[in-house]
């Protein structure tokens, strides 16, 4: 296959003529990235939210902050943006310090400015740690099964793994008896294991033989865990759980990432399947690499680019579904706004008050779109073909 | 053929079978119980409780409840913990009222993407196609319920006419060209909001698909033969560019139910995901349950038709 379509112009090389790259990967990156405009402005959309989420977060956040995004102002409801505080009937310590209510305030007399303030940190936060936590188990998943694919899991691989799991499980839900049995049976499977390399496959009694016996291949139970995976309904399973366990925003963020990682996982599988069998790494496994070192230094770096593309698209989503969440009154509790609350609680003031709906509506429009525009720019520029031709 | 048939079959089962172990366990292991969703309300006795236990299995070892569930589920038993109606009845009837929602939508979809998608890859680079381009990624982007309320403003003080619900409190014994028109209207919007994440998404697949056909040898032969554009674009280009979609009419079968819990919400549609929203708030793990079990059996059918579908359009793929 290579041989047939591989590489025409290598055999006709003149070796005067060869030119080394002029340029490094990121200089080549960016050169391309600031060609294309639109992805460009994603980029720029997107530093300067994340300074208005950290600016956000150090002003809004402290037992005097500077800008108080709980601060009820009973007598000032529902202003419209940049109407000026009555500073007759309000204390001096409750006058907004920015001498005038930017996007107006909601039905409570709260600033929508600060509370928008702080809604940026959680956006920021949850599309981050939840792709975080999705990319991480894409990597690990997918680099297992793309690398170790071909080896076979056996009956005792299964049972220890998944009750050293089951165990883990039972630990963070408080099940402290099951979570010790669950860790008995991974240890002694694991203790079977070490026994019986030592001993002659002959003399081992029966159970230990059945221990060996052979299921699957790694890649095939991997990637069916991924089929299953993928039946359910994404926003649907997210709901279900958010709504069974107590609100917080760890869980959401903890949720969505573990609802999210399949497509990273096909990636990096993907990936992993064509790097492996180039010759790059067949010489660094020639040189007695340790694979962990192949693995990290070798392969991934060159299994980023589709990785990169799919995380920023996945933080522009995991930002729409806390959104939801929190428009259904799943998301962070109350005290603490977010742009999906904010957005939830004017809605029935819509008419009389449409900022309350319009200023977290368009923000996140604007962020989300950001993200978007980026990503499918990312995913251009790191198409070879593209880098090819110009 | 027939082994492809029988192979993905039984691989399909499997994973069925894996989806309902996980979807059980998910539910179950979650804290909380259904028993204990209202502790203040004095009725709920500890005899209350316990009898509401024995009754709904909750006292029996887990998988004594998972093979429970699923025997009462495949023999259509089912009922649902809050009104002790069968499930598969309730569904039935908000799958019913969910119908016309995805018919439009999947039409609006499919009307619009295509035309669409077509042009900007004929026009490549083009005013148009910059402009539908940078449109479908506000359309992705833009939060659905946002979306939602502009949408609902404009109708309600451009056009005044009531958009929530399904029709009109009290239409009922109007004359039947009102009533007609009164459920067109509340149908339009929930629709056009259902297709409009759709109609993005596939206008830029239609479009890269045209885009990578148009680059190929035999349509610069088409057109080398000196053959007028349009026959180029339509009968030469567009046939191949179409594949790909036609395995897509089996994608689509999972929406019938995973579709639209905040858009059901907003317009207080009675369809199958507020369905699903209100049996997630009651903890109605018997509709929960069977809503996610018919959604994976959606799914794994959709992938079968579409990789059918596609042996019998596509003469070059022999699985």
């Amino acid at each position: 296959m290579r041989s047939a379509t591989g590489t025409p112009t290598g055999i006709g090389i003149d070796e005067a003529h060869y030119m080394p790259p002029s340029r490094t990967p990121w200089e080549e990156t960016w050169r391309l990235l600031r060609k294309n405009r639109l992805a460009l402005a994603g980029l720029m959309t997107f530093l300067v939210f994340f300074a208005v989420a950290v600016a956000g977060i150090l002003l809004t956040s402290g037992g005097q902050p500077i800008l108080d995004p709980a601060q009820v102002r009973l007598q000032e409801k529902l202003l419209p943006p940049l109407a000026l505080p009555n500073k007759a009937v309000l204390l001096p310590e409750e006058l907004p310090p920015l001498g005038r209510y930017l996007l107006g305030t909601d039905d409570l007399g709260r600033d929508v400015f600060a509370r928008m303030l702080q809604g940026a940190w959680v956006s920021l936060t949850v599309g981050f740690v939840a792709v975080g936590i999705a990319v991480v188990i894409g990597i690990v998943l997918g680099g297992i099964a793309g690398y170790y694919g071909q080896r076979v899991v056996q009956v005792g691989h299964l049972l220890g793994w998944s009750s050293a799991l089951a165990a883990a499980g039972f630990l963070i839900t408080g099940q402290s008896t099951a979570a010790i049995v669950a860790a008995a049976t991974a240890a002694a499977c694991w203790a079977l294991y070490r026994l019986q390399e030592r001993a002659a496959p002959q003399r081992l009694p029966l159970f230990l033989r059945w221990l060996n016996q052979e299921i699957m291949q790694v890649d095939t139970l991997i990637m069916r865990a991924v089929d299953v995976m993928l039946c359910f309904p994404s926003f649907f399973l997210i709901l279900t759980v958010v709504a069974l366990l107590p609100a917080s925003l760890y869980n959401i963020m903890v949720v969505i990432g573990l609802t999210s990682w399949m497509g990273t996982t096909r990636f990096v599988r993907a990936e992993f399947l064509s790097l492996r069998e180039q010759d790059f790494v067949a010489a660094a496994r020639a040189l007695g690499i340790s694979d962990m070192r192949i693995i990290f230094r070798h392969i991934m770096p060159n299994a980023m680019a589709p990785v990169l593309v799919s995380a920023t698209l996945g933080i522009a989503s995991a930002m729409l579904t806390e959104a939801g969440l929190s428009f259904l009154g799943f998301g962070v509790p109350p005290p603490h706004a977010t742009w999906g609350n904010i957005l939830s609680d004017g809605k029935q003031f819509i008419f009389d008050a449409p900022w309350l709906t319009f200023a977290p509506g368009i923000v996140i429009l604007i962020v989300v779109l950001a993200f978007n525009l980026f990503g499918e720019g990312l995913r251009d520029i790191m198409n070879p073909k593209l880098r090819e031709r110009n | 053929m027939l082994a492809f048939l029988g192979r993905s079959l039984i691989q399909k089962i499997i994973t069925l079978f894996f989806v309902s172990v996980v979807s059980f366990l998910i539910i179950h292991l979650a804290p909380g119980e259904p028993s204990q969703i209202d502790p203040l309300n004095p009725k709920f006795t500890p005899e209350m409780v316990e009898r509401m236990r024995q009754e709904f299995h909750l006292d029996r070892p887990m998988h004594v409840q998972y093979a429970l569930f699923y025997r009462d589920l495949f023999s259509g038993r089912i009922v649902s913990w809050r009104d002790n109606l069968p499930v598969l009845g309730k569904i039935w009837e908000r799958f019913l009222n969910s119908l016309p929602l995805f018919i439009v939508g999947t039409l609006l979809t499919w009307t619009f993407s295509f035309p669409v998608g077509i042009r900007s890859a004929i026009r490549r680079d083009g005013l148009f196609d910059k402009s539908t381009t940078f449109l479908a990624y506000v359309l992705i982007s833009i939060p659905g319920f946002f979306f939602a309320y502009i949408l609902i403003i404009l109708v309600v003080t451009q056009f005044h006419v009531p958009v929530i619900g399904m029709y009109s409190f009290g239409i009922d014994t109007a004359p039947p060209l009102v009533r007609f028109m009164d459920r067109i209207w509340h149908l339009v919007l929930p629709s056009v909001l259902g297709a409009t994440g759709g109609i993005a998404v596939l206008s830029r697949y239609v479009r890269s698909q045209m885009l990578e056909i148009i680059g190929q040898d035999y349509v610069r032969t088409a057109r080398a033969k000196g053959l007028p554009n349009d026959t180029v674009y339509y009968r030469h280009a567009l046939r191949n560019a179409l594949l790909p979609f036609v395995t897509m009419f089996g994608l689509i079968l999972p929406g019938l139910i995973g579709g639209s819990v905040i858009i059901e919400s907003i317009f207080s549609w009675p369809g199958m995901g507020r369905m699903a929203y209100e049996a997630i708030l009651a903890r109605d793990y018997p509709v929960i349950l069977t809503l996610n079990f018919i959604t994976a059996v959606l799914v794994l059918a959709g992938t079968l038709i579409s990789d059918l579908l596609y042996m019998v359009v596509d003469p070059r793929i022999r699985l």
